[in-house]
């Protein structure tokens, strides 16, 4: 049968707006946060045009370094179907232990650097053999420790601000390379350096699988409680590298510092697209979760919205990015 | 009763029995002395550090046993530290209460039980009180903002670092402020956010505030934890601290020195130290003689900190010069 011209074109029309539609859609349900927070950097944009100038990115970036290197390791945690509540803690404790290395006992950066860093992983991998030895849930094991590692940064500094830290320590935080702020190369080579773990190597592969099935993953032979011990090492190490950025960037070892901080870190994993329940997600998506977090208080400043209104949105953004993130499934 | 349920029985009787014997023999060798329970809202925060130090200090001066509490910044724990004083039986209670509201139930057991009690810095209404000895956050926020619109001439743009949304401080400190601000309609305050009383969130905010206002002439922070954070921002900026006016809020060693090295204008002082001592005097002077302080409460007047006067400041002996 002879179809009349205008009765293609009208197909094709049709064809062609049903093509993009579903382009749209799928893509939406694919990328959605990724769109999401594209279109949260074009409203913000025109609400306030020094949104998008390479300053405040760079600030932008800066100010999430540091939650988003903790997202990093907590995307290992989460991935392995696990959870790390002590991080914040860990951030106070690395920190005052940094500021006081240099402060009471006159050592190096180099030292004041090192030993924090190490004590981290050393509670990481503790808390890590507590919970696969007993058996007892992360999330009990990694609340003692947000609650321990609080006290031993209180014991240690005596409830006080240590200030007064060596000026090289403070190119940690502080310092430019170029026009790009430290902080921020660190959280470049902490995103690179997760991202390939989890996607090129033997071990990331073991921890999605730990996630998906942990019994299934028993039973095909990986040792999974080494694996899950380093885990909460590799989180708790994180932890510990924002604790020295952020002692040197306000040039003091805060015993309050990242009071609240695992739940910020928490969620910046979960709008990312990780799930809670293990095994599916990854570093990209936490990278964007950090980001958007940061775009979504950074741009609520500049338009000086209430702090009283900014917690609804975080709120509301933490709930939306999950439904998302359901219907991409 | 199973096995373990017995154990369990067991091991909780011994602990009351050692408990009690512990208490009693204490109470029999201190009999003479007076103890005092001494509580503040949250021992994270620097400023009741200072406090909980000027207690135990003023308590050996007065020779009296101290015994400190952690509130935790739960009014939950708070009350319940108030119940295990009572059943300590101390003899009177200094007290730093969390909220002004919430605390009455636990006061008012204390006072059912006769024993007397002092506030500092933050009081209680609806409950029978011995003293309350503290500083006036408005007439501080007051003074921030005279002090700020005399150096820019009652003209230009400030930046207000608030404290924690909601609580008591932030509150009076940001209203004393603004009261005076009203009076001076070419000072602007072009952004206004909360840096939650910490030093980090105060430098994020401060250089999201930098971002949407570069022409600002004046910070005002609701503490000095706060402005020490938009200090670091602010330099990192590139600013001349010179053009700036910077003030704040504690009178904590970091800001002293920072004033001392030009680099922030001023701060209030609230004499913490004073407030605890003379609460503290007070309540001992009762217990020992009966005799009832001159006023119900007594309010000491904040004071303006800048280089001429620095030190007026309690923890001038700490910087480091």
């Amino acid at each position: 049968m002879e179809a009349r011209p205008e009765e293609v074109t009208e197909l094709v029309t049709r064809r062609t707006g049903a093509r993009i539609l579903h382009v749209l859609n799928t893509g939406f349900k694919k990328y959605g946060i990724f769109i999401a927070f594209l279109l949260t950097c074009f409203v913000m944009t025109i609400l306030v045009p020094v949104f998008i100038t390479p300053r405040n990115i760079f600030n932008i970036i800066r100010q999430v370094s540091m939650i988003g290197i903790i997202a990093v390791g907590m995307t290992f945690v989460i991935l392995s179907a696990e959870i790390d509540l002590s991080v914040g803690s860990l951030v106070a404790f690395t920190g005052v232990v940094a500021a006081g290395l240099q402060v009471y006992n006159g050592h190096s950066t180099f030292v004041a650097t090192l030993v924090p860093l190490l004590l981290a992983i050393l509670l990481g991998i503790g808390m890590g053999l507590v919970i696969t030895k007993t058996k007892v849930h992360s999330f009990v094991v990694t609340l003692g420790m947000l609650s321990i590692a609080r006290g031993l940064g209180l014991i240690y500094s005596g409830g006080y601000p240590i200030s007064g830290l060596n000026p090289s320590f403070r190119f940690i935080g502080g310092g430019m390379i170029g026009p790009v702020p430290v902080p921020v190369i660190i959280y470049l080579g902490v995103v690179v350096t997760g991202y390939f773990v989890l996607s090129q190597t033997t071990f990331g592969k073991y921890v999605y699988a730990m996630g998906g099935n942990r019994e299934a993953a028993r039973l095909s032979g990986i040792p999974v409680d080494i694996y899950r011990t380093i885990v909460f090492g590799i989180g708790s190490f994180t932890a510990g590298i924002a604790g020295i950025i952020l002692a040197s960037r306000v040039n003091s070892g805060q015993p309050t510092a990242g009071i609240g901080w695992e739940l910020d870190v928490i969620a910046a994993v979960i709008i990312g697209g990780t799930s809670l329940f293990g095994g599916r997600g990854g570093i990209v998506g936490t990278v964007i979760g950090s980001l958007f977090l940061g775009v979504l208080r950074n741009g609520l400043n500049l338009l000086n919205v209430s702090p009283f209104y900014q917690q609804v949105f975080i709120g509301l953004l933490i709930i939306v990015a999950v439904i998302l993130d359901k219907f991409r499934r | 009763m199973s096995k373990s349920k017995r154990i369990l029985m067991l091991l909780l009787a011994t602990g009351v029995i050692i408990s009690t014997f512990g208490f009693s023999t204490a109470t029999f060798a201190k009999e003479k002395e007076i103890t005092i329970g001494f509580s503040v809202p949250s021992l994270y925060f620097t400023w009741f550090v200072f406090t909980k130090e000027v207690a135990l200090d003023e308590a050996e001066k007065l020779g009296v046993n101290v015994v400190v509490y952690d509130g935790m910044n739960k009014v939950s724990k708070q009350i319940s530290d108030i119940e295990d004083m009572i059943v300590k039986g101390v003899d009177g209670v200094l007290i730093s209460p969390i909220d002004i509201k919430a605390l009455v139930p636990g006061l008012e057991k204390l006072d059912e039980a006769g024993i007397p009690g002092a506030t500092f810095d933050r009081k209680v209404v609806g409950v029978p009180f011995l003293v309350h000895v503290g500083a006036d956050n408005v007439e501080g926020g007051r003074m921030a903002a005279v002090y700020i619109a005399a150096k820019l001439d009652g003209k230009g743009k400030v930046i207000e670092l608030q404290g924690t949304p909601g609580s008591s401080p932030a509150i009076d400190r940001g209203s004393g402020f603004h009261q005076v601000a009203e009076d001076f309609p070419q000072m602007e305050i072009v952004f206004s956010q909360t840096g939650q009383f910490d030093r980090e969130t105060g430098m994020r905010v401060m250089e999201d505030a930098i971002t949407a206002h570069p022409d600002f002439d004046a910070v005002w922070a609701h503490n000095d934890d706060m402005i020490m954070g938009a200090l670091e921002a602010i330099r990192s900026a590139g600013y001349d601290l010179k053009d700036l006016t910077l003030v704040s809020f504690d009178a904590i060693p970091d800001a002293l020195e920072s004033i001392q090295e030009g680099r922030l204008d001023a701060t209030i002082e609230q004499h913490p130290g004073k407030q605890v001592r003379e609460a503290m005097r007070y309540l001992v002077n009762y217990i020992r003689t009966g005799e009832r302080p001159p006023k119900h409460e007594i309010y000491i007047v904040p004071t303006l900190v800048t280089e001429a006067n620095l030190e007026m400041a309690e923890k001038y002996g700490e910087i480091k010069k």
